[in-house]
C-alpha cells in the first residue's frame, strides 16, 4: 500500500535529509520506525502522509505515484490514512468530542450519524468523563489519547503515529499500544515512530525500520 | 473499541461548543469590520452623489432645454415696458410656444437681490428685462421664425436659446459621474486590499488550524467555506453599518437643505442637487452596494484562500 523508491529529500540546497529510502509498507502490516532523535523519523512520516514532497525518488501510495496527485486525490489518500501527531494538534477552541470527530465531520458526515461512534471510542480509551473538556485543561495523556482516538475514528487502513507513548506512563502505554494491536488485527497497516526501545520489545514480531544517518534499514520482525 | 457499550449517550448540546473550525478571533475582525464600515460609507456617499448630481442634471436639461430667454436690455429714452409687452405679444404668437411669463421690473431687480443684496435701490440702474418662454417639446430646435420676428418687432431684444449652457451642463453633470465612478472604482480595489490583507494575515495565523485540517482529510473548499462564512458575515457587518452611516446623512441632508432651501445659498444648492434628497432608487442603490460589498467580502477571501491552500500540501 504505500512504497518509497530511491526516495531523498533536501531542505533548500542543505544536505539531504533522508536518502535512499526503499522499503514498503504492506496492508495489515506492524512496523516501528525507530532511530535516535534528530534522525528523520518525523521526516519520513511527513514523507509518507504526503506533507513533504520528496526531492527525488517514488513514492507509491495505494497504488498511485505521489508526484502525480492532485490536492483533491492527496484528500482522498489522507481520509484513508489516520494520524498521531508527536505535539497531538489538537484544536484548543474544540472540545474533546468535537476534536475526535473532526475527521468524520469534515468528511460531511451528520453529527447526529457519528455521535455513538465517537462516545464509544472516547470512552474505550479512557476520556469519557473529559469529552466536554478543551484540550488546555488536559493532562499530557490524555490529550494524546484524545489524539490517538481522532486517528482511529476513521478506521484508517494505514496509521501513522509519531511517539504516540510518549507523555504517558508505562500502563498506559501498553493500552495504547493494545489499541494499535487490535487495529492492526482489524485490517490496518501501522506504522510508529518511536525510540523507545523497550515498547518495541514487547512486540518482537513487528518489523523495524530503523533511520540513522539519513539512511534506512529494515528488520524484519520475528514470527508470531 | 469493543467496549461494553454505554449506558446511554450524552446529548450533543453537552458534547458541542459548535465554535467555528477557524476561531473568529484568530481574524482581525474588528479592524476589517470598521475599514469595510468606512469604506462602505464613502462608496455610498460617492453613488448616491453621482446619483444626484445625475438626476439633478436631468432636471437641468429638461428644465433649460425647454426654455428660451427674451433678454431686452434698457435704452436711453425708450419705453422698455412697452417693448418687453412686444416681444411678449410677438412670443406668445409663434409657433410651438406654451407659455410665456415677462418678469415685470420690480421682479427683475429681484433677481438681483441675492448677489446685490435687498437695501440697494436699483431704480436708477438699466436692469435688462427678461421674458421666459416655455417651448412645447419638439419645438427646441424651430426657433428661427420667433427669432426673425422680435428682430422686427421688437429691437434691442436679443434671444437666448441657452444652447451654450446646456452644452456646459451636459460636460459638467458627466465629469462628476465619471469622477464618482472612478473614485468608487479606487475605494473598491482599497477596500479589497484591505479584505486581501486581512485574509492573509488569518490564514498566516490560522496555520497550525489548516494542516490539523488538512492532515484529518478536509477538502480546500472545505476549508475555504470555513473561512468564506466568517469574511461573509464580517462583510455583511461592515457593509450594513457604512450604509446605514450613509442612508442616514442622506436623509439628514435632506431635512437641512428644506430646512435652508429659503436662503439664498440654499437655493443655490437646490439648484445644483435639487432638494438634496435620494429618491427610492437612491436608497435601493445604498441597499445593493451592502450587499455586493458583503459578497465581494466572502468571494475575495475564498478566493485568496484557495490559493494560498493550493500552494500548501
Amino acid at each position: 500500500m504505500l512504497r518509497f523508491e530511491n526516495v531523498g529529500l533536501r531542505y533548500g540546497v542543505g544536505a539531504e535529509v533522508v536518502r535512499d529510502l526503499n522499503f514498503g509498507v504492506a496492508p495489515q502490516s506492524f512496523q516501528f520506525l525507530t532511530g535516535p532523535s534528530g534522525a528523520g523519523k518525523t521526516t519520513m512520516l511527513r514523507l509518507m502522509l504526503l506533507s513533504l514532497r520528496p526531492t527525488r525518488g517514488t513514492i507509491h501510495i495505494f497504488g498511485q505515484d505521489a508526484a502525480k496527485l492532485d490536492k483533491d486525490a492527496i484528500t482522498a489518500i489522507r481520509r484513508r490514512i489516520g494520524v498521531v501527531f508527536q505535539d497531538f494538534r489538537l484544536l484548543d477552541h474544540l472540545t474533546t468530542y468535537e476534536n475526535v470527530a473532526l475527521p468524520l465531520k469534515v468528511m460531511g458526515r451528520s453529527e447526529g450519524g457519528y455521535r455513538a461512534e465517537v462516545v464509544e471510542l472516547l470512552r474505550w480509551v479512557g476520556l469519557g468523563d473529559r469529552m466536554n473538556a478543551l484540550p488546555p485543561v488536559l493532562s499530557g495523556g490524555e490529550k494524546q489519547r484524545a489524539a490517538i482516538a481522532r486517528a482511529l475514528i476513521v478506521r484508517p487502513e494505514l496509521l501513522l503515529a509519531d511517539e504516540p507513548t510518549g507523555n504517558v506512563d508505562p500502563s498506559l502505554a501498553r493500552r495504547l499500544l493494545r489499541l494499535f494491536v487490535e487495529l492492526h488485527k482489524s485490517g490496518t497497516a501501522v506504522v510508529i515512530a518511536t525510540h523507545d526501545l523497550a515498547l518495541m520489545d514487547q512486540f518482537g514480531y513487528a518489523r523495524r525500520l530503523v533511520v540513522g544517518d539519513g539512511q534506512l534499514k529494515v528488520f524484519e520482525g520475528d514470527s508470531p | 473499541m469493543n467496549a461494553s457499550s454505554p449506558p446511554t449517550l450524552p446529548p450533543a448540546s453537552q458534547l458541542k461548543r459548535d465554535m467555528p473550525l477557524i476561531p473568529s478571533d484568530s481574524i482581525a475582525g474588528r479592524a476589517l469590520v470598521v475599514v469595510i464600515a468606512i469604506m462602505t460609507f464613502l462608496a455610498c456617499l460617492t453613488a448616491g452623489g453621482a446619483i444626484l448630481v445625475a438626476d439633478a442634471s436631468q432636471g437641468w436639461r429638461a428644465g433649460v432645454s425647454r426654455d428660451v430667454t427674451i433678454q431686452i436690455k434698457p435704452r436711453p429714452g425708450g419705453d422698455a415696458d412697452a417693448l418687453v409687452a412686444a416681444a411678449a405679444d410677438i412670443a406668445a404668437r409663434a409657433p410651438g410656444i406654451a407659455e410665456v411669463h415677462a418678469y415685470s421690473k420690480a421682479e427683475s431687480e429681484n433677481l438681483l437681490a441675492p448677489w446685490l443684496g435687498d437695501g440697494l435701490d436699483l431704480g436708477q440702474l438699466p436692469v435688462p428685462r427678461l421674458i421666459v418662454v416655455h417651448m412645447q417639446s419638439g419645438h427646441r430646435e424651430d426657433l428661427e421664425p420667433l427669432r426673425q420676428a422680435l428682430a422686427a418687432g421688437a429691437p434691442g431684444a436679443s434671444l437666448d436659446d441657452h444652447r451654450l449652457w446646456l452644452s456646459r451642463l451636459d460636460t459638467m453633470a458627466d465629469a462628476i459621474v465619471v469622477f464618482a465612478a472612478a473614485l468608487f472604482a479606487l475605494m473598491i480595489l482599497a477596500m479589497a486590499t484591505a479584505i486581501g490583507f486581512a485574509t492573509r494575515g488569518a490564514m498566516a495565523g490560522t496555520r497550525e488550524i489548516i494542516d490539523v485540517l488538512h492532515f484529518v482529510g478536509a477538502a480546500d473548499s472545505y476549508i475555504a467555506r470555513q473561512f468564506q462564512g466568517h469574511f461573509l458575515r464580517l462583510g455583511f457587518k461592515g457593509a450594513a453599518i457604512g450604509g446605514l452611516s450613509a442612508a442616514l446623512f442622506f436623509g439628514l441632508a435632506s431635512l437641512v437643505s428644506l430646512w435652508r432651501s429659503r436662503s439664498a445659498g440654499g437655493e443655490q444648492i437646490a439648484a445644483l442637487f435639487g432638494a438634496f434628497a435620494l429618491g427610492l432608487g437612491g436608497y435601493a442603490a445604498i441597499a445593493a452596494i451592502c450587499l455586493a460589498i458583503a459578497g465581494l467580502t466572502a468571494l475575495l477571501s475564498r478566493e485568496i484562500v484557495f490559493r494560498q491552500l493550493r500552494s500548501l500540501l
